[in-house]
């Protein structure tokens, strides 16, 4: 840490440097501060971490000024500032999980998966018990969400081969791209209602999956199709042309070249869209309601999904004993298929990408 | 089995803009045709209206008459694909499909076209066109191994397998080695050599040795001034063009005296 002078007529390539553990040193003591100065002053221990990072993110530049100077200072304060942020968008991520698991976990067993929610009646204690099974919205869900990438995927898809493919900037081009970025803002209860009023125009107290999937895919859509034209737009244009050269019509080299090279990609888009609109309740409690029984066939009757599942119960919380448990149990159980959907879209993805290994 | 183009006062426009003028030669059947010239006088957009390429850009078009067997390439009823299944095309870059091994790149013409073909006919096919474009030695032992996956050398030559396995008259080369090494180019000129036997060979090249090593007769093209449209200067035997060329303007190109 001493300055060593350079050679007179020489170039210094040296400067002061703080020692390699002053980063830990800081956080070490910027942590004992903080919880010191929460237990002075009685404060909740949320104070704690909270002063230890400002302390950190002032402390750590100030001593880098005295020692190292501006630049060396600045770039510890921006470091700071990041690790700062990325603790910022952590917490929340890993609270919402944690208490997800930890509220959820204990509901999970064999009856919540293969029941319903009608209520049962056990031959041998003579008792009618609450349903307290959560198949029928698992059911539902998946059956509405299948229902709706059935609808949304071939829609986006070609709209995405006209815009990318065909289009050549028509205005009938620039008109779909305007509709797909409003259709991007649309709040989802109007899409549910829209699906509603679409559905009902004939028999106004028909209910049937489908027009939950319609709703959801008003949703999808746009997503799907602005993933999926980003997707097309990497494909290199001498792959097109490769194929064209070989007598390989157009709408073959669309499908067998620009599609097959972007599907990992669109298929990441497709996901992230039914990750989107999975936990949708607001649009698929006004078009398919709520019921206790399972229901496999999207075309008849109201269907039970897992937001509307999680919403019942929890409204429910205050007189079912095992309302509270059976939301969060439900919660734990549509991020656990989120999170089984994006490995297996991953998997998929990985499969399908173009291979540069030797 | 090669053909021969006729081409007569062909003008080719992108929009509104003429790009090339006035182009009339006479393409030998079975021999190698290079075309030079400087940068953006329109040899490549030239060699792209030979099998119909040109157009795939928006708003490009092509006047004139480009006669290969009788037919002219841009009259009533002919269909663009049909013209690029037998005027094959190799490009600057190798552009092998990412998403295919070397065996189905070399099919891709038939696997794209859906083509059914018997498991010991594809085998056939695979093997002669990467024997004729001078790779089977290479990638024998790993046919179904990535495309990407081989030097760019032999990306270039995989392009040509996969540009003869579909069997043309015609084969255009738009700079096939400009983006190659010493070694490559090489390879890929001897390729040319032994092609002409089979099919009739139009390439473009920046390169005056390569144009005087491998080709048979030798195309000129040139701008007017900046901003007019590039135009076919002079068209004779390339023995004749690098001795004793008839254009000064020729003269001055080859001799390295502009351009």
């Amino acid at each position: 840490m001493s300055v060593t002078t350079a050679p007179t007529g020489g170039i210094s390539l040296q400067g002061n440097r703080l020692p390699r553990f002053a980063p830990y040193v800081v956080v070490v003591g910027a942590v004992a501060l903080g919880a010191l100065v929460t237990m002075l002053l009685g404060l909740s221990w949320v104070a704690a971490p909270v002063l230890a990072v400002i302390v950190v993110d002032i402390a750590l530049p100030l001593w880098s000024r005295l020692v190292e100077g501006r630049r060396a200072a600045a770039n510890r304060g921006v470091t700071c500032l990041v690790w700062t942020a990325l603790g910022c968008t952590l917490v929340p991520l890993v609270w919402v999980l944690a208490e997800v698991v930890i509220k959820g976990a204990p509901g999970i067993n064999a009856h919540l998966l293969t029941h319903d929610g009608t209520p049962y009646f056990d031959p041998k204690t003579l008792v009618t018990t609450a349903g307290g099974g959560a198949f029928h919205a698992l059911v539902g869900t998946l059956m509405v969400t299948l229902c709706a990438v059935i609808i949304s995927v071939p829609v986006g898809l070609m709209t995405a081969v006209y815009l990318v493919e065909y289009a050549r900037g028509s205005w009938l081009a620039r008109g779909v791209t305007l509709m797909v970025d409003v259709m991007t803002g649309i709040p989802s209860i109007v899409a549910g209602l829209f699906a509603v009023a679409l559905f009902t125009l004939a028999d106004p107290s028909l209910r049937m999956g489908i027009m939950g999937s319609v709703a959801l895919s008003l949703l999808m859509i746009p997503t799907v199709v602005r993933s999926a034209e980003e997707m097309m737009r990497l494909v290199p244009n001498d792959l097109r042309e490769a194929a064209y050269a070989l007598g390989v019509p157009k709408w073959r080299t669309v499908l067998k070249v620009v599609l097959r090279t972007s599907l990992g990609g669109i298929i990441t888009g497709v996901m992230l869209a039914v990750s989107r609109v999975i936990g949708e309740t607001a649009p698929l409690l006004v078009a398919i309601g709520s019921i206790d029984e399972t229901n496999w066939n999207p075309f008849s009757g109201r269907m039970e999904t897992l937001p509307v599942f999680i919403m019942d119960n929890y409204t429910q919380g205050a007189t079912t004993p095992d309302g509270y448990k059976w939301a969060w149990s439900g919660a734990l159980l549509l991020i656990a298929i989120v999170m089984v959907l994006n490995l297996i879209a991953r998997i998929i993805g990985k499969i399908f990408a173009p291979k540069t290994g030797r | 089995m090669a053909k021969s183009i006729d081409v007569s006062d062909v003008n080719i426009y992108y929009g509104d803009f003429l790009a090339v003028q006035g182009v009339n030669m006479s393409i030998r059947a079975g021999a190698v045709t290079a075309f030079i010239g400087p940068s953006g006088c329109g040899k490549s957009t030239f060699l792209r209206s030979l099998n119909r390429m040109h157009e795939v850009i928006p708003g490009a078009r092509v006047e004139g008459k480009i006669v290969v067997d009788g037919q002219d390439l841009y009259g009533p009823g002919i269909d663009p694909v049909a013209v690029r299944r037998t005027v094959g095309m190799v490009f600057q870059r190798p552009n092998p499909f990412p998403t295919m091994s070397i065996y189905d790149n070399v099919l891709a013409g038939s696997r794209l076209n859906a083509k059914k073909i018997k498991k010991a006919d594809a085998d056939e096919i695979v093997e002669r066109s990467l024997r004729g474009a001078n790779l089977w030695q290479e990638v024998k032992d790993r046919l179904g191994k990535p495309g990407m996956g081989l030097s760019g050398g032999q990306q270039q030559r995989l392009c040509i397998a996969r540009a003869i396995a579909v069997q043309p008259e015609i084969l255009l080369m738009d700079e096939p080695c400009s983006a190659l090494d010493p070694i490559s180019t090489s390879a890929v000129e001897d390729l040319i050599h032994q092609l002409k036997d089979d099919y009739t060979i139009v390439i473009v090249t920046h390169n005056m040795q390569q144009a005087a090593r491998v080709s048979d007769d030798t195309g000129f093209f040139n701008l007017k001034a900046t901003g007019e449209p590039g135009h076919l200067v002079e068209f004779n035997p390339t023995k004749k063009m690098f001795a004793n060329p008839d254009d000064p303007a020729t003269e001055a190109y080859i001799s390295g005296r502009f351009g």
